[in-house]
């Protein structure tokens, strides 16, 4: 009898990534555009599904392993840094993407941002960022405006929202953007480059909720929209000029916002091994011998 | 006044009529509609309260505690991952001796992901040193988290009050909603200053204890908790002389002559109830226990209750891998500790919110009343195999 595994054929079309479930999203949701997106982001990046393993917490948009072929987690809210950490440094051959929401990635999960930045490992995260939680129905999310009405702040929000690309940059990410679910064509140039990164890519994708923040969302974007690529002398490889950006008030500024080769997490662990290899692992008798008087 | 409210609107309710001072919450279904109503009880002014959207449960139950321990009411509410997530601080909670109140909405712990109802969650929080009250009505919801306030505030111990996700909880039923001024003349003027708080001799709670002195701490915290028992009884029965609802830590349905007792916890109470009646009708001598009160867990009580039965046959909503269900374990440790005892029959059913139907609970005493011989240690009821 043949054991031989056959995998299955490589998509060769945008839509034949996607794994024909419906997703369970409010029509209008910013993650449709995301998922369409990421599907051509597959596409052109030729992955094929057995080396591609996409990861979520939870949230509506942690849904989204499910929608896509390849293998998929959808992991405990808030963790999938760490998970995604895991499988990467298991296996480095394995093409890592994180995904989540505002809620997953910047309230429960934020203790594990900042130590992904600075560990460096070669994951891109994608945060779909709608400014509310969806999925349980409209509360307050770390990323509300100040002011904002919810379900959890009927008094309206008296808390500041949290900057995730000032966070980002200042715990150190070697690879910073921000696209929008409105404009596919710059999400697809945006997350390929994150991908194509070595080292940690943390992508922001402003992603409205039609549902529980408004339907207005997409035009309140669109309207403060401008590419970081079309302004003159702007160097994403500066700090200063990302933290500007960072802070920005009026306009919303898309594309990658900063991006350095620190080394990867694995160069370092790489080093650590060639010192072993080089040094030599000592014979048992030895050691004892060292401590003896 | 009567009002028409679902389970968590009974909690939210009775927050807002005990006066609790600071509430922490983070949100997570089936639990959502309590802190979400509360929210909006703080904004309206009807209830004079600090409400804090946490950035997790862990957060809320350490903020509760920050705010217990300076001597206020405190509330928090969570389900399923949520208390999993506390349980760090449920034991610090429970060992800082601070009178903290949660209502815990059951619902099945991943993976696989599930939002449903089960027990699982609170019952894997047996040793927190939390008591846990169960509920099966939305009434006994809004009764049991008022008077869970006064046991909390007597025994210097915290208390879970359980309801089943959405079944309880998103499930309206006429609720009497108690007057305030009554409400206050059961849990007087507020917590008194957590244990070791003395305002007069600012200390250090809670730093490094010796070997020389630990087991003391906890053998104080473990006589506490055995002594709630006694105080919960009290404080049910001040609460029926104010409100003419009565509540045993344990429920008796025609356990007298029964020879065959069913055990349940939760909502599923009402079908074995409905099937036990049944059977009465056909002049089947069956009943049932309803454990209410599981920590601290009232053993001569059960052991009174089962111990005249010839078999007993515990319905359980959540397991315990590599052993039995937990409400089993309990029930044979208390039914067998004095020798003797009727047989214990163990039954798993309505994982993840399935329906417990009465067509289950005919199956159980079926089997344990004609084929207990192919029983096996645990039995699961309705498995699609």
């Amino acid at each position: 009898m043949d054991t031989t595994v056959q995998a299955a054929p490589k998509p060769s079309t945008p839509s034949e990534y996607k794994s024909g479930l419906k997703p369970v999203w409010c029509p209008g949701c910013g993650d449709f555009g995301v998922l369409n997106a990421l599907s051509q982001v597959y596409h052109r990046l030729e992955f094929d599904p057995m080396n591609t393993m996409l990861f979520s917490g939870i949230g509506c948009s942690s849904r989204i392993p499910g929608y896509l072929k390849g293998y998929g987690f959808n992991g405990v809210h808030g963790r999938v840094l760490p998970i995604a950490t895991g499988a990467k440094l298991a296996n480095p051959e394995l093409t890592v993407i994180a995904a989540g929401g505002d809620g997953d990635g910047f309230s429960i999960g934020t203790g594990h941002f900042p130590h992904t930045c600075r560990r460096n490992v070669d994951i891109t995260y994608i945060v779909m960022d709608n400014n509310i939680y969806g999925l349980t129905k409209g509360q307050l999310s770390p990323t509300s405006p100040g002011q904002m009405v919810t379900t959890t702040s009927s008094y309206g929000s008296i808390e500041n929202p949290i900057n995730p690309i000032g966070l980002a940059i200042g715990c150190g990410a070697s690879f910073v953007a921000r696209s929008f679910a409105g404009d596919i064509k710059h999400m697809v140039d945006v997350i390929c480059q994150g991908i194509e990164h070595k080292g940690f890519s943390f992508i922001q994708i402003l992603s409205p909720c039609v549902t529980f923040v408004g339907k207005d969302q997409f035009g309140i974007i669109k309207n403060q929209v401008r590419y970081l690529n079309e302004v003159e002398g702007y160097d994403p490889t500066d700090r200063s000029h990302a933290f500007q950006v960072a802070d920005e008030t009026g306009q919303i500024s898309l594309g990658v916002i900063f991006q350095h080769p620190f080394p990867e997490y694995r160069h370092g662990t790489e080093i650590v091994r060639q010192r072993l290899i080089k040094r030599g692992v000592p014979e048992m008798k030895d050691l004892i011998a060292k401590f003896r008087p | 006044m009567r009002a028409l409210i679902t389970g968590n609107e009974a909690v939210s309710t009775a927050v807002r009529l005990a006066r609790v001072e600071l509430i922490a919450a983070y949100p997570i279904t089936p639990q959502t509609s309590i802190s979400e109503k509360l929210s909006q009880y703080c904004s309206e002014g009807t209830l004079d309260a600090d409400f804090v959207k946490v950035e997790s449960e862990h957060s809320a139950m350490a903020t509760v505690i920050g705010a217990a321990s300076t001597g206020v009411r405190t509330f928090t509410a969570t389900s399923s991952q949520g208390l999993a997530l506390m349980h760090e601080l449920l034991h610090w909670s429970s060992g800082a001796r601070l009178p903290i109140v949660m209502a815990n909405v059951n619902r099945a712990l991943g993976a696989p992901w599930n939002i449903w109802g089960d027990q699982s969650d609170s019952l894997a929080q047996r040793d927190t040193g939390w008591l846990q009250f169960y509920c099966e009505s939305c009434q006994e919801v809004l009764d049991t988290t008022l008077m869970a306030f006064a046991v909390a505030e007597r025994v210097n111990t915290p208390v879970m009050v359980m309801l089943d996700g959405f079944i309880l909880s998103h499930t309206a039923e006429p609720v009497q909603i108690p007057e305030p001024d009554a409400v206050d003349s059961l849990l007087g003027g507020g917590p008194s200053p957590p244990a070791l708080v003395d305002p007069e001799n600012p200390r250090t709670l809670h730093a490094v204890t010796s070997p020389d002195h630990f087991m003391e701490f906890k053998h104080h915290q473990f006589q506490a908790a055995a002594g709630a028992e006694k105080v919960s009884v009290e404080v049910a029965e001040e609460f029926g002389k104010i409100f003419g609802r009565n509540y045993p830590g344990t429920e008796e349905f025609m356990c007298g002559d029964a020879e065959t007792i069913l055990v349940a916890s939760g909502t599923a109470a009402g079908t074995v109830r409905h099937v036990v009646r049944k059977y009465r009708e056909q002049g089947k001598k069956v009943g049932m226990m309803r454990v209410r009160m599981f920590r601290p867990y009232p053993f001569d009580e059960v052991r009174r209750i089962v111990s005249g039965a010839k078999r007993v046959a515990v319905l359980e909503r959540a397991i315990s891998p590599g052993s039995e269900g937990t409400m089993a374990q309990e029930l044979r440790s208390a039914a067998y500790s004095a020798g003797g005892g009727p047989q214990v029959y163990d039954f798993v059913a309505g994982l993840g919110g399935r329906d417990i139907v009465p067509e289950d609970i005919e199956r159980m005493l079926e089997l344990v009343e004609n084929g207990a011989d192919k029983l096996q240690r645990v039995n699961w009821l309705g498995l699609k195999e």
